[in-house]
């Protein structure tokens, strides 16, 4: 499907030595019995459906919960690698919160002609109700992930900014806790970076946003849409790692000009609300009406700057994809610097001679909805039928707005473990990012997705992919 | 602590307690039923009474009462709340709403309970196989249970799930108590026959107490010092008297946590002083079914006090 050689980030291409971040572990492998391994798995396994690690399936029977797969073969970076990471991330981050900044105040993006006009006035992800507003502290968007992608020994890419309401950062702290319990003589081998302050950073970053004045210490809550959300499992864990209360938007309500939640005695101002709610159903009285997930009334509360809301309403905009290929443009604008992290080639279908690129070679591409996520409404060219191409061709056609398309990327793969032994399958990588206004902190490590089947390049959880701990070297 | 976070905790225990509960009245039924020589279907009346499940069982079940349809009923039915898997459900479902308010532990425990009876529970069990399922129903619950005390701060979460035990467990031994004495014999002539007395040592069995009312009662105790046993002695773990002081002590902590006295612990005052600190005698005296109608009632109106005093809903 692809003629690029696949970069395997154990093997390079195709060496017979293990690189050198894989080394230890590869020794440790090699002398393991595999019939140990095999039953290691499957405690695993029963490890992550004991503790309930589980994610609901939208349009499935609202009781069901299942299992991300975890492969045991541990997907290693190297502290050099890392820091090239970790700077290029950063330089990303403050970027995007000063093209934020911008869109709801002056605008000077658009003024210096390096943004179309209709890019941020007609972007469904951009709130008129935030124009003007500055959020305490200034950060809009505090909780950031990152999603990356390799081919090359050197070669990175950033795939996608999630800008939102980025998720998988408890899968990324069970699989190195499961990790740590099946196999404690890895870590005495390798010198892993930890990754087990996320949530106390989460917390000391969230509390540093508070705004002005309020309580001190500052009370931090996570509003969850309730249990049968997606990823309720993570806001449970976020709120009980950090020692904080989990709400819904039933918990709270507008009290005094505060937003309060309802305790056993009486109602409790909030300071800051990690919200993973969506901006829509955030509050009734100022966006969806029919919304029963958020609050009447906390977006004026927000306005008048009594309540910091993590991420900030209105970011979305920054992980939109035609607004994710002037990403570079947006780095250079506004920190003088190059960007450090390529963007993937994308094409901007809204762009006539892209639109006809695209079309001739469709077959070669992979073509997305601007605001999809998870991997849905997305075309894979090599891998599409006839069907499916004629299918998108007429879409893309009627709405050519709507899609980007990029080349297929000869993404890396990293062994998994099964019956026959390692294989390799491909992965990419979620680093997750916290902002503050005096801060930003990257956790060595991050989430990484692998499809567990041969060839496939759709890692998403939803669509049947699984999850490997991440290890960032000491080096 | 949110209010919703309190009633879940409060319905997750209540439940628990529910689900281990309607499994002891199970194995009491199949015993009444063992241990008679007819071995009629209709054994198993008064035990869905003492559960309060009769009245739906018989409007969905209109060809009448079968053994195997009523033991489905109380252990499997999803049209029955208060079957032990509809309880089991309802308890994992609050437990997750609450999860940050548990221990790993508990939750653990609670996610294998859950686990463990779905799986039992997955297909019809056979009369054959009960003892064993109850046997480890009772087992995984006690887990729940052991995990609780063993791990849990002794805090305004401890004091919900307690008290959430221990008015649904006051309101299973005052029912267990009014079956024997209102359903199982009416008729006062019956009193103190080999039947009775059979049946009384069934009672004692479903709430795991025959030992230990033999140790304090001697061997010549009859129905009237069960029924104090069950009643007022505050030894006995089941007891009205025992759980009432517990609910006290619970609401006690919390009132004392928020400096002042609630409407709630006002209502479980009364109970112990109007009502659990009779002679055996006076209870007789003024009806047993009727005493028990009045507590039942007692601890229903403290359930709805208790939620509105701790704001767990809107």
């Amino acid at each position: 499907m692809n003629d690029q050689p696949v970069f395997d980030e154990m093997w390079g291409h195709g060496s017979d030595d293990a690189r050198t971040p894989y080394k230890e572990f590869y020794n440790w492998f090699e002398g393991e019995d595999p019939a140990r391994l095999r039953r290691k798995q499957r405690e695993a396994e029963e490890v992550f459906r004991l503790m309930g690690i589980t994610f609901n399936v939208y349009g499935k029977s609202e009781a069901e919960e299942r299992l991300i797969p975890f492969d045991i073969i541990p997907r290693i970076i190297s502290g050099q690698e890392w820091r090239t990471l970790s700077r290029g991330i950063e330089q990303r981050v403050r970027a995007i919160n000063a093209f934020l900044h911008d869109i709801y105040h002056r605008q000077e993006i658009v003024r210096a002609g390096r943004l179309p006009a209709h890019m941020i006035s007609q972007n469904a992800a951009y709130l008129p109700q935030m124009i003007g507003v500055t959020p305490p502290g200034g950060i809009y968007t505090h909780i950031v992930g990152i999603d990356l992608v390799r081919t090359g020994e050197n070669q990175f890419y950033v795939l996608e900014d999630n800008a939102r309401t980025p998720s998988g950062v408890s899968y990324m702290l069970e699989n190195r806790e499961t990790m740590l319990q099946m196999f404690p003589e890895l870590f005495a081998k390798n010198r892993v970076q930890s990754v087990q302050t996320y949530p106390s950073d989460l917390l000391r970053s969230l509390a540093a946003s508070a705004p002005k004045g309020c309580n001190s210490p500052p009370t931090v809550a996570v509003l969850t849409p309730g249990i049968y959300n997606s990823a309720y499992f993570e806001h449970s864990f976020l709120a009980d790692e950090m020692g904080v209360e989990l709400v819904e938007g039933h918990d709270l309500r507008v009290v005094d000009g505060r937003v309060a939640m309802r305790t056993t005695r009486g109602y409790k101002p909030i300071d800051v609300l990690y919200r993973r709610v969506d901006d829509d159903f955030i509050d009734p009285l100022n966006f969806d009406p029919s919304s029963t997930l958020g609050v009447p009334g906390i977006m004026d509360v927000y306005r008048a700057g009594n309540i910091t809301l993590a991420n900030a309403p209105g970011t979305g905009i920054a992980d939109d994809k035609a607004i994710y290929s002037y990403i570079p443009d947006i780095v250079e604008f506004y920190t003088g610097e190059k960007a450090i992290l390529q963007n993937v080639l994308t094409w901007r279908c809204s762009e006539p001679d892209s639109l006809a690129y695209v079309l001739d070679n469709l077959s070669d591409l992979v073509v997305k909805e601007v605001h999809g996520s998870g991997g849905y409404g997305m075309l894979i060219g090599p891998t599409a039928s006839k069907k499916e191409l004629e299918t998108f061709r007429r879409k893309l056609v009627a709405n050519p707005d709507n899609y980007i398309a990029q080349p297929t990327l000869s993404l890396s793969s990293v062994p998994i473990f099964t019956k026959q032994g390692l294989a390799p399958r491909h992965v990419d990588l979620r680093p997750f990012v916290l902002v503050s206004p005096d801060r930003v902190d990257i956790t060595p490590g991050g989430l990484t997705r692998v499809a567990l089947k041969a060839g496939s390049l759709v890692v998403n959880s939803s669509q049947g992919g699984g999850t490997k701990d991440t290890w960032v070297l000491k080096d | 602590m949110l209010g919703k976070t309190a009633n879940g905790l409060f319905w997750m225990y209540r439940y628990f307690e529910r689900a281990e509960n309607t499994a002891r009245l199970l194995d009491t039924g199949q015993r009444i039923a063992l241990t008679r020589s007819g071995n009629t279907d209709d054994e198993w009346d008064p035990i869905l009474k003492t559960a309060g499940v009769a009245d739906e069982y018989y409007t969905q079940h209109p060809e009448g009462l079968s053994k195997s349809e009523a033991i489905d009923w109380m252990l499997r039915s999803k049209d029955n709340p208060s079957s032990v898997l509809s309880s089991m459900l309802a308890a994992r479902q609050n437990a997750r709403l609450v999860r940050t308010a548990l221990t790993h532990e508990v939750w653990e425990a609670t996610n294998g309970c859950h686990m463990r009876v779905k799986d039992m529970l997955s297909r019809k069990v056979n009369e054959r196989d009960l003892p064993s399922v109850l046997g480890a129903l009772r087992q995984h619950i006690a887990l729940v249970r052991g995990a609780t005390h063993g791990t849990m701060m002794r805090n305004e979460i401890y004091n919900f799930a307690r008290i959430g035990t221990f008015l649904e467990r006051a309101d299973n031994t005052a029912r267990i108590l009014d079956v024997k004495y209102y359903v199982l014999l009416p008729s006062i002539r019956s009193v103190g026959s080999a039947v009775d007395n059979v049946q009384w040592e069934t009672i004692l069995r479903s709430v795991s107490a025959r030992g230990g009312f033999r140790l304090e009662y001697g061997p010549d105790a009859g129905p009237r010092d069960i029924a104090s046993f069950m009643i007022l002695d505050r030894r006995m773990p089941r007891s009205l008297a025992f759980c009432t002081h517990k609910i006290c002590e619970n609401l006690g902590f919390l009132a004392a946590d928020d400096g002042g006295a609630t409407p709630s612990i006002d209502a479980a005052l009364d109970i112990q002083k109007n009502h659990l600190s009779k002679s055996i005698d006076d209870i007789f005296d003024d009806g047993l079914h009727e005493f028990i109608e009045t507590m039942l009632g007692c601890y229903r109106n403290l359930s709805h006090q208790i939620e509105r005093d701790f704001r767990f809903s809107v």
